[in-house]
Order: C-alpha cells, then sequence, then structure tokens
C-alpha cells in the first residue's frame, strides 16, 4: 500500500481491472445460467428416472398410453402415474439421427472434396453461396417440402399394397416414416458439415499438398491422404454441429417420421421397416409441450429433455476427446 | 520396374578438372581474383544425359517468367540455378516436374525431356515420381517420422504394402539423407516436433524414398541455421552418383560448394551456363561477373 | 487466389489410367455426389421459388391471419412476418452485447485460465443444445411469478409466454456465433497492433474499444447475420415460448409493452400452422411463408458475403 501510494495513482490499471472483472462477472453468469439449466433440469426430470430406474431407457406398453396415462394422473389430483418406457423414442432418434448423419457424413466428404479440389471453377463459385445458404435454411422448411413431397410420394410410389397390408394390424403406413426423416435430415444437415469441411479442407497449408504432388502421388490421394487427414479436425467439428441440430430437431421430425411413438421394427423386413412411422425425443417434447401443467408430465418431459441434453453434452465431449490425439502430431496448432 | 531406354552415357569431354584444385579450401583464384571457399566432394566421372531444356518458355497470364531457356540436366552433376530473385530459376525448377501447372495462368513453350521423352507427353503424376522436389520451406506432414517416408512408397505403390514391407526402404532412405543414426529411436515421433535442418533432411528422404532419377532442389538452405546448410551439402555432394541435382540457390558460396555446373540466370533468360570451375572463375559475360563479382569480392 | 492446386493438372492429362482402382472410384465417387448435390441444391432452390412465385401475392403481406373456412378467407402473415422481425430484434439486442463481451473476455482477459477452458466449452456446447429443452426450460423459468411481468397472466397464473420470453431463450441460440465469429476476428488482429496501442499508454479496455472492436466489427457483424438466420429459423421455441397464436394478442393496452409482454407467432410458426399438422393446413400459405423467409435468410448471406468481402479489402495488416 505505501508503495502505491509513492506512485501516482494508477488510474488506467484500475480500469482495466473494473472492465475485466466486470466483463467475467458476465461471463460468470452465463455460466451460472448453462450449470442452471442443467441441473434444473436434471432435477425435475429426476422423478421420471426414480420411478422407472432402468427401465425409463427399456420398452415396453405404447408410450403414446402411457403419456396419455401420465397427463391424467397429473389431472385429477390422483396419484401420480410414472410409468414411462422411452425406447422406441430412442430407438426412433437413433435410427433417423444415426441414418442421416452417416449417410450426411460420407457424401459430404466427397461433396467437400469436389467442391474444393475437384471441381471446374465456374461451378465452384456457382456452389459457394449455395450450400451456405441451405446451410441456413430454417429447418421448417424442410419439414414442409417433406411432408408435403416427399412423404406423399414415398407414400403413395414407394410402399406396395401388401406391404402396407403386411403390417396394417400394429400400424399404418402412410409413408411419414424413418426413410422420410432420414432423407430430409440429411438433406437438411449435409449443407452444413458441407461448409464446415470445405473450410477446413481449404485451409489445409498449400506446401503439404504441393509436396505430396512433387513426390509423384496422384492428386486424388495427394488430397486424400495429406488434405482430409489435416482437415480431420474440421471434419469432426462438422460432424459434432450436424449431429447435434439432428438430435435436437423437433418439429421438421415430428412432420415427416409420422409422430407416432413406435419402434421401427427391423424384423419386418428390410425395406418395410424404414417405412414404419416413429418419433424422436425431441418431437415428443413439442408434442405434449403444452401440457406442463400435469406435474408428472412435466417431470417426464424433463426426463427426455435431460437425456438430449446428456447426449449433447457427450457428443461435444467425444468431439473434443477425437481430436486430442491430432495435437501430438501437429494437426491441430 | 518398367523397361526403359538405356540413356546415353557420355564421358565428361566438357569438364575441365582442374588443375590445382581450389578443393583445398584456400585456394585463391588467379583470374578472378576471387577468395574461393572449399568445394565438397568431386563430380563423378561419368556423367548420364537426364534430362534436356529445349528453348523453355513460361508466362504467368501476360507476365513471362522464363525465357527460352536451354540446358542439359545429367546424372553424376549437381546442377546449380543461380540469379537474383525473381529471375526465373524457381519457375525454371517447377517447371522440370511440371509443377508450374498447379499455377493458374501458367502456360509453358518449348520442350523438356526426360530419358528422351517429352515430359508433356507423360503422366504427370508418372513423371513427378522419377523428378521429385524438395521445397525451399520444410514441410514434412502431419505424421511421424516414419510414415513421412512410407507415405511415398506407399501412396506410390500399387496396393498398399505393410509396415514391415516398407521398413528396409524407409530405413535406406533416411540412411541416404544421413537421419537414420539421429532418429533411429525415434522414428514415431511427430515429424513437425524436428529441427528445422532435420525437417528438411526428412523432407531430403522423402524425396529420396521412391528412387528418383531426378532431385529438384528449391533453395533447401534458405530457411536452415548455418550447421544444417552445412549438413545438407554434404548429403547433395554424396547424392551426385545417383540422381541428377538441381539445386536452386541464392548464396552463391553454396552454389560453389556443391554444384559442378552453374547456370546464371537474370529477368528469365538464361545469361551463362557452365562448369562451376568456369562460371566462377572466369565467367564470359560482364552481367555474371558483377553478379558473382558481388558475391566474393 | 484458389487453394485448388490439383485441379488444372487434370487438363492436360488423361490422368487416371495410371491410378489405384480405388483412387479412380474415389475421384468417380466424388464428381458423382458432387452433380448429385448440384442437382439437388438445384432442385430445392427452384422448388421454393416456383412455389413462391406461384402463391406469394402482395395482399398476404399485409393482411393478418383470420380464421376462415375458405383458402380465400383466411388472410396473409403481417402479423407473422413482423413477429418476425420482432423477436429477430429482441434476441439479437440480447445476444449481440453480451456475445461480443464474452468473446472480448475470452480473447483479451481469458484468467482464470479454468474458468476460460469452461467458458469456451461451454459455448461450444451451447450451439449444439437442442432448442426444444432451451424452450422447456424457459417455459418454467418465465411460469416463476417473480417474472410474471414479463408475460401474460390470467387469472393470477403466470402462463409464461410472451415475446419477452420467446427473445430471452432465443438469444441464446444466436449467442455461440456471436461470440465464436467476433472471437475470431479479434484473434485475427495480430499482437503488434495491441501492442503499439499499450505502448501509447491506452489501457487494455481503451485498446478493446477503439483499437480492437472495430478491427473485427466484419467479424461481429458476420457472427449476428448468422445468429440472427439461426433466431428467426427456429421454431421450436417461437411454439412453445411465444404462444403460436396467429396474431399479436397483447397482454394489456399498453402501446409497445403490452405486445410485447403478450403472444403472437413468426413466419416459422405459421408456416407449422398451415402445414398437415397444423391447423391450418394450407399448403399455399406455407409455401408462400417459407419463400418470404428464405428470401430474408438470402439476404441476411448475401449481407454477410458483402461484409466479408469489404473488410477483406479494407483490412491490410502489414
Amino acid at each position: 500500500m505505501d508503495e502505491d501510494d509513492l506512485l501516482e495513482p494508477d488510474r488506467s490499471t484500475a480500469q482495466d481491472r473494473r472492465a475485466e472483472l466486470s466483463l467475467g462477472a458476465l461471463v460468470f453468469a452465463v455460466l451460472a445460467l448453462l450449470l442452471a439449466m442443467f441441473a434444473f433440469v436434471l432435477h425435475e426430470g429426476w422423478p421420471s428416472f426414480a420411478h422407472n430406474g432402468l427401465g425409463w431407457f427399456g420398452g415396453g406398453g405404447s408410450v403414446d398410453q402411457q403419456i396419455q396415462a401420465i397427463f391424467t394422473s397429473g389431472d385429477l389430483k390422483t396419484t401420480p402415474v410414472y410409468t414411462f418406457h422411452a425406447w422406441p423414442l430412442i430407438w426412433g432418434t437413433i435410427l433417423i439421427t444415426a441414418g442421416a448423419v452417416v449417410i450426411a457424413f460420407v457424401s459430404s466428404l466427397f461433396v467437400a472434396v469436389f467442391l474444393v479440389e475437384f471441381s471446374p471453377e465456374w461451378l465452384r463459385r456457382m456452389l459457394d453461396p449455395v450450400v451456405r445458404l441451405l446451410a441456413s435454411v430454417p429447418s421448417i422448411v424442410y419439414g414442409l417440402a417433406g411432408v408435403l413431397v416427399i412423404v406423399p410420394l414415398i407414400g403413395n410410389h414407394l410402399i406396395t399394397e401388401t406391404e402396407k397390408a403386411s403390417v396394417t394390424p400394429a400400424i399404418q403406413l402412410s409413408g411419414a416414416s424413418v426413410l422420410a426423416a432420414v432423407l430430409i435430415l440429411t438433406v437438411m444437415i449435409a449443407p452444413i458439415m458441407i461448409a464446415v469441411f470445405a473450410d477446413g479442407l481449404r485451409a489445409v497449408p498449400r506446401g503439404w499438398l504441393e509436396g505430396s504432388l512433387a513426390l509423384g502421388i496422384n492428386p486424388w490421394r495427394t488430397f486424400w491422404k495429406v488434405g482430409v487427414r489435416t482437415a480431420r479436425p474440421a471434419l469432426i467439428a462438422g460432424t459434432v454441429l450436424a449431429t447435434a441440430r439432428a438430435l435436437g430437431e423437433a418439429i421438421m421430425l415430428s412432420l415427416v417420421s409420422g409422430g407416432v411413438p413406435f419402434a421401427p421394427n427391423p424384423a419386418d423386413g428390410f425395406p418395410i421397416f424404414l417405412f414404419e412411422p416413429t418419433q424422436t425425443l425431441a418431437a415428443t417434447i413439442i408434442r405434449n409441450g403444452d401440457q406442463l401443467d400435469s406435474p408428472p408430465m412435466k417431470h417426464t418431459l424433463y426426463a427426455i429433455a435431460a437425456v438430449l441434453l446428456f447426449s449433447a453434452a457427450m457428443l461435444s465431449l467425444i468431439g473434443w476427446a477425437a481430436k486430442q490425439p491430432m495435437r501430438r502430431y501437429g494437426v491441430v496448432a | 520396374m518398367e523397361l526403359r531406354k538405356p540413356p546415353p552415357v557420355r564421358r565428361l569431354t566438357g569438364y575441365e578438372v582442374p588443375s590445382s584444385p581450389p578443393s583445398n579450401g584456400n585456394g585463391l583464384h588467379a583470374a578472378a581474383g576471387f577468395r574461393l571457399p572449399a568445394r565438397l566432394g568431386a563430380p563423378s566421372m561419368v556423367a548420364i544425359d537426364r534430362m534436356q531444356v529445349e528453348e523453355l518458355s513460361v508466362s504467368y497470364g501476360h507476365k513471362p517468367a522464363v525465357q527460352s531457356v536451354s540446358l542439359p540436366i545429367r546424372q553424376g552433376e549437381v546442377l546449380a540455378l543461380i540469379g537474383p530473385s525473381g529471375c526465373g530459376k524457381t519457375t525454371l525448377l517447377r517447371s522440370l516436374n511440371r509443377l508450374t501447372e498447379l499455377t493458374r495462368g501458367a502456360s509453358l513453350r518449348g520442350r523438356i525431356t526426360l530419358d528422351d521423352v517429352d515430359v508433356a507427353h507423360m503422366d504427370a503424376t508418372a513423371l513427378r515420381r522419377r523428378v521429385t522436389m524438395v521445397f525451399q520451406q520444410p514441410n514434412p506432414f502431419p505424421m511421424s517420422v516414419f510414415d513421412n517416408v512410407a507415405y511415398v512408397l506407399r501412396e506410390q505403390a500399387s496396393r498398399r504394402p505393410r509396415r514391415a514391407a516398407v521398413q528396409g526402404a524407409v530405413h535406406e532412405a533416411l540412411a541416404r539423407a544421413g537421419l537414420l543414426d539421429e532418429m533411429a529411436g525415434s522414428l514415431d515421433h511427430p515429424a513437425l516436433r524436428l529441427s528445422g535442418g532435420q525437417q528438411q533432411r526428412l523432407c531430403i528422404a522423402r524425396a529420396l524414398a521412391a528412387n528418383p532419377q531426378v532431385l529438384l532442389l528449391d533453395e533447401p538452405c534458405s530457411a536452415l541455421d548455418p550447421v544444417s546448410t552445412r549438413l545438407i551439402e554434404e548429403l547433395i555432394a554424396k547424392l551426385r552418383e545417383d540422381v541428377a541435382v538441381v539445386i536452386v540457390t541464392h548464396n552463391l558460396q553454396q552454389a560453389y560448394r556443391v554444384a559442378d555446373y552453374v547456370a546464371f540466370m537474370y529477368l528469365g533468360e538464361l545469361v551463362e551456363y557452365g562448369s562451376a570451375h568456369k562460371m566462377f572463375g572466369s565467367p564470359r559475360e560482364q552481367r555474371t561477373k558483377e553478379y558473382i563479382g558481388g558475391a566474393f569480392g | 487466389m484458389s487453394t485448388a492446386i490439383t485441379a488444372s493438372a487434370r487438363r492436360h492429362e488423361r490422368p487416371t489410367a495410371s491410378w489405384r482402382l480405388t483412387d479412380r472410384l474415389g475421384l468417380g465417387l466424388a464428381w458423382l455426389l458432387g452433380l448429385l448435390f448440384c442437382a439437388i441444391a438445384g432442385a430445392i432452390v427452384v422448388f421454393f421459388l416456383i412455389e413462391g412465385v406461384r402463391y406469394l401475392r402482395p395482399a398476404l403481406l399485409v393482411t393478418n391471419p383470420v380464421a376462415g373456412v375458405s383458402q380465400g378467407e383466411t388472410g396473409g402473415f403481417l402479423d407473422p412476418l413482423l413477429g418476425t422481425v420482432i423477436i429477430g430484434a429482441m434476441a439479437m439486442a440480447i445476444a449481440i452485447p453480451v456475445g461480443v463481451a464474452i468473446a472480448v473476455w475470452l480473447s483479451e482477459f481469458g484468467r482464470p485460465t479454468l474458468m476460460a477452458r469452461v467458458a469456451e466449452s461451454a459455448i461450444e456446447m451451447m450451439a449444439g443444445e437442442p432448442a426444444v429443452v432451451l424452450a422447456l426450460f424457459g417455459l418454467t423459468l418465465f411460469e416463476l411469478p417473480a417474472l410474471g411481468f414479463l408475460s401474460q397472466t390470467s387469472h393470477g397464473v403466470v402462463l409464461g409466454q410472451s415475446f419477452f420470453a420467446a427473445a430471452a431463450l432465443l438469444s441464446l441460440v444466436g449467442l455461440p456465433l456471436v461470440v465464436a465469429s467476433t472471437r475470431e476476428g479479434l484473434q485475427a488482429i495480430p499482437a503488434h497492433v495491441r501492442e503499439a496501442s499499450y505502448a501509447l499508454g491506452k489501457t487494455k479496455i481503451a485498446t478493446t474499444r477503439r483499437v480492437l472492436l472495430p478491427a473485427a466489427r466484419p467479424s461481429v457483424i458476420t457472427g449476428s447475420m448468422l445468429g440472427l438466420g439461426r433466431v428467426i429459423g427456429d421454431t421450436a421455441i417461437v411454439l412453445l415460448l411465444l404462444g403460436g397464436t396467429l396474431t399479436f394478442q397483447p397482454a394489456n393496452s399498453t402501446p409497445v409493452l403490452g405486445v410485447l409482454r403478450g403472444t403472437g407467432d413468426t413466419l416459422t410458426g405459421y408456416m407449422y400452422y398451415n402445414s398437415p399438422a397444423g391447423d391450418g393446413n394450407s399448403h399455399s400459405k406455407a409455401y408462400a411463408a417459407a419463400f418470404v423467409l428464405m428470401l430474408i435468410v438470402l439476404a441476411l448471406n448475401l449481407g454477410v458475403d458483402v461484409v466479408v468481402r469489404r473488410s477483406r479489402r479494407a483490412v491490410r495488416w502489414s
């Protein structure tokens, strides 16, 4: 303190300290909000998990009936019902998300490679803005095109009457299906992946590519082995981002996947089970979002939200972990 | 390996072996009056014609970079391309394995042959296997040391070989680049963690791995410290027996130390071409004299 | 300069003859998928263009939705369009300052390191958070009696649905994009620019305000536009937190605040209402709204392009 008094009062550092503190406080507040949200979602969802145990993630019974029972039990002020077996929803989410992400990843990778390296210049100039436009088109727009064009197309032309008859007592095949959902979701997330992948591929140092070409490695090998390899962090980032979008997509998927909490059964035969409708976790929340005044319903929806939130967190953790080994070889700065 | 027409073997007629070679290190050259540094190694007694550049002109858009240059490239000799910045020496080097094609707007006239075959008619990838290049900035790939060299062998092969199958060749290439002993215990270390000089020698090892006939070096030492430079120069001197070496350098002392033949370029033109001994001793052209004099005078 | 360094080499040769079969297949697949993508992208753009031109009438933009039996009676989407504008403006009014502040803290201060790392990954995770979860959380949050002044109440029960509530949660959707872009912009400014300013005796915060932020403005604008695109494209939060009532339903008669405390709709909500799943189920109206929404997104994208191009021309750190 004495030393400070000897110097001139340093207003500038005080200003800086104030700024740092207030900015830090803001960041802290946002972090606290996020943490509070996490805790709150988990807390609210806990009764549902507690009542069902691991059975929550398992199958059994009709999800629709369970939801109905849960909802009405809250309304009638009777003993709340919590019985909930979410497997059809989980299976639908996995099937649709995984299908779309796998298809979109493979095709986006090739499209991005084509776009960055092998397409004619004029085509590249034309496609770059189109990719970014498609990446930012709201999902409901894709959902609309899906439900008005793709779903009837599948329902009227792809599914035969015999196929419809083969599953008739259990479920109705209208065209709103896993297949439609995967197709539309793929179209929705592929531009996101392509945009991120292409950015990563463009950032690959020229020296590495030239170096490889100058050693007599053909252009495709060069780009595949050096370019794509170097851009792996971007591939991971793009995939994580697109998967998160797919996982959290609610409205669009509830439009095109049928909105029937049914677990498509691979045992029904190969093409047929793709024609079966389903419902994802996120879509379930949006469909029943107006029933929060029934406490058991609220807890059940929050339990679903907790699963989604946890999956999103895991996803970004996996993305982070996947980039770690690359640091060693200097792929990630 | 496909059979190729055996290249013409030529006795060294144009090359006068200096009567008192200045390789003793402190020879003062009488004619020019320059103090010349020590030379590394002696030229091979047998030179094989590998490449022939005939009336080559390269331009970027409307900007000419190289204007009707002709010169031979022989195995057994080191050819140094010297000249001020922007004189077209790197462009000439890059056109030897058709890397100029990667620059948009580059156009090329004239003829370059490799073992009497016009390189324009060859598959660029096949050409670049036989004429490999090392760049000014060391550019090892973000892989391990081993994989950097193995990369060439694996990706050139028609079918991806196992690690054990390429191991011998990788070690040999590293040994030729003088890296094997240094790297013995750390072949799996990331190549980007090596020092600049080691990185550049790794790049040379990589370029040698597939046994090319011509090795192009684009100012390989300009980013390196003197010790690494020395190591690489010694390496080049040793390599000339097995491979035709073309080196671009702005360091005249280096050109003198390693080259057997020197081509001086100025504003895209080949001003003078001759044996190192002659170019540094008694250049014909005034411009050469001035440029070289600036370095040694 | 383009980075395509292998493309031009292709022209001179019949190249692939000597390649491995897998390489030839790979290149062929890249061309095939590339052209397929062109076809799909073209089809999507052309489809919405045709449907939009076919169904969009100027009258739709200036009339409000009304309940009606036939297509001609259900009106247009003036209120949802205004709703999109309002919600976008409100959400970004929160997201931009907060996002820039977070980016400045992350890039210029970032102490303690642990908190910086946590904040970094938290923001990254936020970008992947499902909007439905945010919506659900927001609904419970704004139902709290303490926050009742922000939304509608009926008979003392807080409904938790209002423009304020939706905008607050949507700002969290836009925030990560603003942070990421701004931070990138700040980090692209070389250290010597900061050092030059410090050397003149400027404080860190003054440097940030007078030198760094103006220099990073293109990045801030880019991030904001991308964030805005996400915000106005969201449907889940709109349906749950804005109420999805086709027209503005002000909470009371106070001119502006009444509307903002009340419920309403946006173009996305209107599209959902007019999709087969909604009550309106009029695909011509839905396509018209989709077309308008896509035009807005297109305008935002072009805006980003212009900003990026200008900044590239203007800023040269030498």
